[in-house]
Parts: C-alpha cells; sequence; structure tokens
C-alpha cells in the first residue's frame, strides 16, 4: 500500500511535534559548537508549516513536500533553512504528480533530496554536517526496497548511525568548522535534525501500515 | 536571564517598531516580511545597496540605512540570517531602475540565503549582483572551514559603498570598488564575556573571570583560542599583530582604524584600548587617517571588542567623508 497526501501531511504534522519536542535539545548541541539558534529555527519553520496545512491542504504528495520545501525557505533562515527547503523541493519534483508514493518512490525523493543538499552546501561525508546522516539514509533506503515503512526504517536506522559518527569529528563546513579542532567531541546539530525528521517519518509510515 | 524583553518571540518586531517610532524621518520598517527601508525610496537612478543578517548585532544593519550608506537592512531573528523573501522584497522596495548590489557577510546560512534571493530577484528583471565580505582574520585555514567571516569591515564596506552609490556609480562599477573594499579591510575579535540569546536564555559558552576567547565571530560562537585574559596592552596587541601581518600591513600604509565595541564594553575601555592601537600602529609607520570608535557591530551584551583595520587610498578616504545620515552614522549633513 503506497503514501497518499493524507498519509505525507499526517507524517509532516508529526514531524513538526517531533522538532518542537527536540527543540532544545537542537539549540543546546548548537550551542556547543556554532550559534544555538538550529532547535528554534526548525521548530519555526515546522509551526509555520502546520498553519499553512490547515489554510490550504495540498492535494498530492508532490505538493505537501513543496509546501514544506517554500515554508522552510521563507521561515528558517540559517543555513537549515535553504538546506533543507531545497532538499523538500528537489524531493517534491522527484515525486511530481504522482497521488500515492511506493517505497521506490520515497527511496528517488531521498536521493534527490541528498543531491539537493550537496548542490546548495557542497557538503562530503566526513565535514560533519547533515550529509553524513543523510548519504548513510540514502543508500540504506535504496538498499533496503519494499514498502515505504520498510525503505524509510533503513533510512532512518542508517541517518542514526550517520549522525552519531560525527561526534569525533573535526568541523570542515559550516559555522563549527570555525572552532577547528574545538568541535570534535560534539554531535552535529544538523545530523541530528536529519536523523530526527527520517525517524519521525518512518515512524508515520509504520503507523499508517 | 535578565532582559528588557516581553517575548523572546516578538523581540525582533518589537525592536524594529521601536527602531521606526524614533527615526521615522530616515527610515521606514516593514514587518511582512522584515525590511528596513530608507525613508525616501526607491531613490531613481541609484543603485540600491542592500544588506542584511542576522538580528542581535545593532546598529548593524539597520542603523546605517539612510541617504549615503544603505538603501534597505534585512534583519533575521536573533543571529540567523534573513530569509530569501526578505531580501527580495527588499530589492523591489528599493528598486530604483539601475538595479541592487547585495552585501552578504561570509556565513553558510547568509551566503545561501542571499543566493536564493539574488535568484528570486533576477526572476523579476532586476540586476543584481552580490558581495561576500571575509575580513575575519581569526579564521586561517579557509580550505577546511566555512571561510573567513565578514565582522568589523562589514560597517566601513556598507559606508563606502553607500557613499559611491548615493553619487549615481553604476552596478558594475560599485561591485569593483566593493571588491577592492574587501581586498584590503581585516579585523580580528575577542570576548571578556558571553552573550546570551533571548530564545536560549542562557550564555552561548562560558568564561571564567581570567579568561577571553579570541578570535570570536559575531554570534557567541565560541573563537579559536581561550587564554588568560591579561592587560588592555596584551588584548590589543593579540588582535592587532595578526590583522596587520595578515594583509600584510606595512610602514608608510594609510589606514581607517575601526575600534568596537561587542556590546558590553563601556566606551571608557574602548577609548583606552583604541589610543593602544594608535600607538602600536605609529610604532609600525602605519598613518591612522580616519577613525571610527564606538559599539557599531556586536553580539548583544557580549562585553570584548573588534579592530579592523582598512588600507585608504584618496579614493577611499573621499568615500568615508562623504555625507552620511542614518540612525548610527551621521556626518557631514
Amino acid at each position: 500500500m503506497g503514501c497518499t497526501a493524507s498519509d505525507v501531511i499526517a507524517a509532516l504534522r508529526a514531524a513538526a511535534v517531533v522538532m518542537a519536542e527536540h527543540r532544545d535539545e537542537l539549540v543546546n548541541l548548537d550551542r556547543a559548537i556554532g550559534d544555538a539558534d538550529h532547535g528554534e529555527n526548525m521548530r519555526r519553520g515546522f509551526t509555520a508549516l502546520l498553519s499553512k496545512l490547515d489554510s490550504s491542504p495540498p492535494e498530492t504528495p508532490g505538493a505537501a513536500l513543496k509546501l514544506l520545501a517554500t515554508t522552510l525557505i521563507s521561515t528558517v533562515g540559517g543555513a537549515a533553512g535553504p538546506l533543507y527547503g531545497t532538499a523538500f523541493l528537489r524531493a517534491a519534483t522527484a515525486v511530481g504528480d504522482l497521488a500515492e508514493l511506493d517505497g521506490a518512490a520515497v527511496a528517488k525523493a531521498l536521493h534527490a533530496a541528498l543531491d539537493g543538499v550537496v548542490a546548495r552546501g557542497k557538503a562530503e561525508v566526513g565535514d560533519k554536517t547533515m550529509v553524513d546522516a543523510l548519504v548513510p539514509a540514502v543508500s540504506a533506503a535504496e538498499a533496503a526496497g519494499g514498502e515505504v515503512d520498510a525503505v524509510l526504517k533503513a533510512a532512518a536506522d542508517a541517518a542514526a548511525s550517520g549522525a552519531e559518527s560525527t561526534v569525533p569529528l573535526v568541523a570542515r563546513k559550516g559555522r563549527a568548522s570555525y572552532l577547528g579542532e574545538r568541535s570534535a567531541g560534539h554531535l552535529d546539530p544538523g545530523a541530528r535534525s536529519t536523523s530526527l525528521l527520517l525517524r519521525s517519518f518512518a515512524d508515520s509510515a509504520r503507523v499508517a501500515r | 536571564m535578565k532582559k528588557i524583553i516581553n517575548d523572546p518571540e516578538t523581540v525582533v518586531l518589537e525592536a524594529l517598531k521601536g527602531m521606526q517610532a524614533a527615526h521615522a524621518d530616515l527610515l521606514t520598517v516593514h514587518t511582512d516580511p522584515a525590511v528596513v527601508v530608507r525613508a525616501d525610496a526607491p531613490v531613481a537612478r541609484k543603485v540600491a545597496v542592500i544588506s542584511g543578517g542576522g538580528s542581535g548585532h545593532e546598529p548593524m544593519h539597520g542603523g546605517f540605512v539612510g541617504r549615503g550608506m544603505l538603501d534597505a537592512a534585512c534583519p533575521g531573528a536573533v543571529f540567523t540570517s534573513p530569509t530569501p523573501d526578505q531580501v527580495a522584497e527588499a530589492v523591489k522596495l528599493t528598486d530604483g531602475g539601475a538595479g541592487a548590489l547585495l552585501i552578504v557577510k561570509n556565513y553558510t546560512g547568509d551566503v545561501l540565503n542571499f543566493e536564493t534571493a539574488a535568484e528570486l530577484a533576477a526572476a523579476e528583471g532586476i540586476e543584481v549582483r552580490s558581495v561576500v565580505i571575509d575580513d575575519d582574520v581569526a579564521v586561517k585555514d579557509s580550505l577546511y572551514t566555512a571561510g573567513r567571516r565578514g565582522v568589523g569591515g562589514t560597517v566601513l564596506l556598507e559606508k563606502i559603498v553607500g557613499a559611491a552609490a548615493e553619487r549615481g556609480v553604476k552596478l558594475e562599477d560599485l561591485e569593483s570598488l566593493a571588491r577592492k573594499v574587501i581586498g584590503q579591510v581585516r579585523s580580528m575579535g575577542l570576548a571578556l564575556t558571553s552573550c546570551t540569546v533571548p530564545h536560549v536564555g542562557e550564555p552561548s559558552f562560558a568564561l571564567a573571570d581570567d579568561e577571553m576567547e579570541i578570535g570570536i565571530g559575531i554570534h557567541g560562537e565560541p573563537g579559536r583560542q581561550r587564554v588568560p585574559a591579561g592587560t588592555a596592552d596584551d588584548m590589543v596587541a593579540a588582535l592587532l599583530n595578526p590583522i596587520v601581518e595578515d594583509l600584510p600591513f606595512s610602514s608608510g600604509d594609510r589606514v581607517l582604524l575601526f575600534t568596537n565595541s561587542m556590546g558590553g564594553t563601556p566606551l571608557i575601555e574602548l577609548y583606552l584600548a583604541h589610543g593602544i592601537a594608535e600607538r602600536l600602529l605609529a610604532e609600525r609607520g602605519i598613518t591612522v587617517e580616519r577613525r571610527l570608535v564606538g559599539p557599531f557591530i556586536t553580539s548583544l551584551e557580549m562585553q570584548g571588542m573588534s579592530l579592523t583595520l582598512l588600507k585608504l587610498d584618496d579614493e577611499l578616504v573621499e568615500l568615508w567623508d562623504a555625507p552620511v545620515h542614518t540612525a548610527a552614522l551621521r556626518w557631514g549633513v
């Protein structure tokens, strides 16, 4: 069974709750090696999304992803706004106007999202960024195959360990890079929020099934 | 956290409203999206000079909106870059038919958001150029970082480019002038205390009573090195030496010396530090021809300072001296 527009909307609403719940955690991770705004910015973006979902509910999964993208671009600011915005915009383009997403479409959307983040941010694996969570997530999603819930669970598991892998790294991109060696020993907030979002999407897919 | 605020959510908006009330003769504040534009915008046939960045650095950038400096400033949330729709709106509101120059400080978020905004504005048929300022010598190894940050040099850049735009200099030449200034301005800062971002509620980092953080940015992000605080002589030398050696500035050079407070350092200490910097430069045979002293690019209530040196020539001196009428800088009018 695929994932319809209302499934995607439900998943985005659930993700907004997760972002609000983890706001302080992300702020504190960012305070250690950045500028302490990531959790607040993500909360603001997803909260703005909720009111837009109420006022004009999207009719396709792609339209829902596009609404998320434009909302994040116009409300988040920082690096996260354009990076997540680009990611979801590319994902929206990848799924086009499909009425339902199957596992393969979700994997394709994830790959497009990764390409977008890399094109905008120019980060590579090992730079201590969200790319460290997203690259293994996309590989795992593509290898997993099967239904949407299986694809997203594989992505979320890989993103979690990818995010953990940023702890010992020295940042080479973003504001944490100014710290040089002192950035080592901290979990990257962008990798953490990527991992949280994918886990939330996976949980929504499992419940929908 | 003890601050003169009602609610962390509304700090920026309430501050903008206060700014509008205080300076209605100079600027107009738009709130959806947030843009501060000069009161007489758009100015026909003049290139619009637009900047922006996170709030918390006041008076930068809104305090520099007015005749002879910025046409518009886009304030983001505290320490967070503005969004592309804010910048695109600023371009539209100030479009006098001669295009726009965006002055972007080199931070990942600012660069990404302004890039997106430039695409949006171009799609509207307005010619937009961008320059990225990266004057912070504290960030050394640019291959393994996001590159040098834009700090104190931004103030001087906005003043000089704003003066040239006011004289009717064309977009292409304005961009070249901006690149020239960026090429010969260098800065470095230090913090004695941290600052508290309203929506965080706690200091961004902790410094012991006898420590200072050298090589800080302007967002409460920790610097490169934590060292014993020492005397004012030690502090000024710790900032000035890397700046002078970086460009390098050498004997016979004419410079503008900008001694900036990070927000919490009082003028008595700032003048003391400025005097030391003038003496150290004189010892190196470098002539200070113009000065700016005060809190102009700040990190909320952080105690600390930054020094900025700009190599001058006759063209830059003349543009620096040109009339400016903004909330924070005003002379010649």
